[in-house]
């Protein structure tokens, strides 16, 4: 997909002004956050889950390469196959090799954030096979051409009536005047629609939220059934992971199930989690035949053993920007890429580049409610600090901000001249600020004073109020 | 090189690790070997009959209806008094489950049972779970032979028997079953596991029943 994250700016300015978009936002700030807080309540071990589940994936990460072996050793024993692919490049090449070999004309998707990541829709359809996305949001956004803007609810920023118009148009087989004014008719209609899908697609591509080393297993985690139904009717399974995607065994799945759910829909456990392992047995009566998984690094072996090795823990639980007041404000699309949100902020210039990606680490209010609520206690904020300084160090800010950044460092450093240069400042600037004490343009502030006024200094500066002043304090203190 | 060696040599790399390190290689070994249990929450940690109990509230909270029978033999009633309740035709699929064949079926006259994969036109399935989990009314499902995915997502109605006794408190416990009955490290090729009918919030985070999979769970219990 096209990258659109250095116009996060222009993006988000566009986003503010997006009515639709704006009401569409309304449902996540209402829907998820109480949901989570009720399910986490419920649950006395949440916490203890977390610290464990944190310690889990920190012990996989520690042993990432055994556990990969040892994953693979069983997959093909079971009888399934394992593709490595360092690129997005080599991904797309190996699954298209696996769909030419089964003659694939029709592929259905379930859910998959990595199949997002190395565009494979776009790949498939120029090589003249056809993915139908069926996770309801998903098969939305394909219709429309767009991309998912929440990586668990990938249509969060429509309305229904934008869903209406997009299914009566595409929908042509179907009886004009039908109604669909509500979101039932919707999805009886997706439902329908997307049954004779699945049952002439040749490939059922799924991605994978565990692979389980113990049994070779992978594991999906959904509530529409999509990805089973991806997965059992084709001839061929294929599974789409990245390397961290790996647990040692079943049990560690099970405690990290145990948050997943929670964090991300406040559910207790989602309706379908499905673990499948290898092609159908002997005598089983349904299954596919064949069964492929294909690993992606694609830059993720390069995070390990740096400042972000941590954030290889993700879930993508989607809790971290269904509490982010940034995402609230602006929704994923503005992002510019595949992960928006706090996750996608530090992921982000991981994957596609610091250059590319600078804005998103910097989009953010240091409120620290994504590092509170992340099931796997991951340090977000400080990360997006590590995003910064390394942003500085590359020489990627704008000049005004790194100047202006030089010129505060230089005072910074000379108190005395730092004190004597805002004693000089501030009367000026409250004298300025008129009688109301407030400015509704300053030069260089700008970005501030378009969208509100900023108040006047008070006269002072905080160090001379604190010598008159800090004596009292501390008298009543002691 | 191989994609495979390129990757897992960038990984070492990266870790600063050696292959040669055979304190890792133990650590990673003794893990598999033997699966730490973790936290188990204190919810479902309970006596037969409140298991039992809070296996059926789970499930009602999660929109499953749920149904308790003293014995077996009145499981084809059951079903047949759920059919009769929703207006539904008399016919349910049924892949070939031992535990359901060895029930009365042939008392019921005029329920026709179809074996086998389910298709397209099946309105009504009947599986057989392997366990249930208390803590949060799931079923656990493993195909087999008599077991065929198909039947716990086409149908409409997905009706489903568990045996009291089959009923653990945790996850985990689970798990622990599937390794005794397919041996360590084993498993079969499906193992749903299943908590409350197919939703979706996907259109304005509006939920909603019956996405791709059943609109309706009924669960009867037995015992
Ligand atoms: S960073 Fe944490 S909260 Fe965000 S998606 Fe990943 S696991 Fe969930």
């Amino acid at each position: 997909m096209q990258i659109t994250s250095p116009s996060f700016k222009e993006n988000s300015r566009g986003a503010l002004a997006d009515a639709q978009l704006q009401k569409a936002l309304g449902n996540v700030r209402a829907g998820f956050i109480d949901k989570r807080l009720k399910a986490v309540e419920a649950l006395p071990e949440f916490d203890l889950l977390r610290d464990n589940a944190r310690a889990i994936k920190d012990h996989v990460l520690a042993h990432l390469d055994l556990y990969l072996e040892a994953y693979e050793k069983k997959v093909t024993e079971s009888g399934g196959h394992v593709h490595w692919a360092e690129t997005a490049e080599d991904a797309r090449r190996i699954v298209l090799d696996i769909c030419r070999k089964a003659n694939a004309r029709t592929v259905t998707k379930g859910k998959s954030m990595i199949t997002e990541e190395i565009g494979l829709n776009d790949f498939l359809e120029a090589e003249g096979i056809r993915p139908v996305e069926t996770d309801l949001g998903e098969y939305i956004i394909q219709l429309r051409g767009e991309h998912p803007s929440h990586i668990i609810a990938p249509a969060v920023h429509l309305n229904k009536e934008q869903v209406e118009a997009d299914f009566r148009r595409v929908h042509k087989h179907l009886a004009e005047g039908r109604d669909l004014s509500e979101p039932e008719s919707l999805l009886g209609e997706a439902r329908s629609v997307l049954r004779s899908e699945y049952f002439a697609a040749d490939v059922g591509i799924t991605g994978a939220n565990f692979l389980v080393a113990e049994t070779g297993t992978s594991i999906i985690v959904t509530n529409e059934g999509n990805g089973d139904l991806t997965q059992i009717l084709p001839r061929v399974h294929i599974v789409m992971a990245s390397l961290e995607k790996i647990v040692p065994t079943l049990d560690d799945a099970s405690q990290i199930l145990r948050v997943l759910a929670r964090s991300a829909t406040g559910q207790d456990m989602s309706v379908y989690t499905t673990l499948s392992t290898g092609p159908r047995r002997p005598g089983d009566p349904d299954g596919p035949e064949e069964y492929h998984v294909v690993l992606l690094d694609n830059g993720r072996s390069s995070m390990l053993g740096t400042e972000f090795q941590e954030m290889l823990r993700c879930i993508r639980c989607g809790a971290c920007m269904n509490h982010c007041p940034v995402y609230h404000a602006v929704g994923g699309h503005a992002y510019g890429w595949v992960y928006p949100g706090p996750m996608g902020a530090v992921l982000t210039p991981s994957l596609i580049g610091v250059d590319k990606a600078g804005h998103l680490p910097n989009a953010s209010t240091f409120c620290g409610r994504c590092e509170e609520v992340c099931p796997m206690r991951i340090p977000l904020p400080k990360m997006m600090r590590h995003w910064r300084e390394r942003e500085f160090e590359r020489g990627l800010n704008p000049a005004t901000q790194r100047y202006g950044l030089g010129l505060w460092a230089f005072f910074a450093k000379r108190p005395r001249l730092y004190r004597l240069a805002s004693s000089l400042g501030i009367p000026v600037l409250s004298l300025l600020g008129g009688g109301k004490r407030r400015f509704r343009y300053l030069p260089l502030a700008g970005g501030w004073t378009k969208y509100r006024d900023l108040p006047a200094p008070e006269g002072r500066t905080f160090m001379q109020q604190w010598r008159d002043g800090g004596a009292s304090v501390r008298a009543r203190v002691a | 090189m191989s994609a495979r060696e390129a990757i897992l040599k960038k990984v070492r790399a990266s870790l600063g690790a050696s292959p040669e390190d055979g304190a890792r290689r133990e650590a990673a070994e003794h893990r598999l070997a033997s699966p730490p249990r973790g936290i188990i929450p204190a919810r479902g940690q309970l006596g037969d009959e409140e298991r039992v109990v809070l296996f059926c509230k789970m499930a009602e909270k999660v929109s499953a209806s749920v149904q308790r029978v003293e014995r077996a033999e009145d499981v084809p009633a059951a079903v047949a008094d759920y059919l009769r309740a929703r207006n539904l035709p008399a016919s349910v699929r049924m892949g070939g489950d031992p535990r359901l064949e060895a029930m009365p079926w042939a008392r019921l006259k005029s329920l026709e049972i179809k074996n086998g994969k389910a298709g397209y036109e099946d309105e009504v399935g009947v599986s057989h779970a392997s366990v249930g989990v208390a803590e949060t009314g799931t079923i656990a499902m493993f195909s087999g032979p008599g077991n065929p995915t198909t039947v716990n997502f086409l149908p409409e109605h997905h009706i489903v028997v568990v045996d009291a006794k089959d009923i653990e408190g945790d996850l985990e416990s689970v798990m622990s079953r599937v390794r005794e009955k397919f041996g360590k490290g084993q498993m079969p090729r499906t193992l749903n596991f299943i908590t409350g009918p197919s939703r979706s919030g996907d259109i304005e985070q509006k939920l909603l029943l019956g996405a791709h999979g059943p609109r309706a769970l009924h669960l009867i219990v037995v015992g």
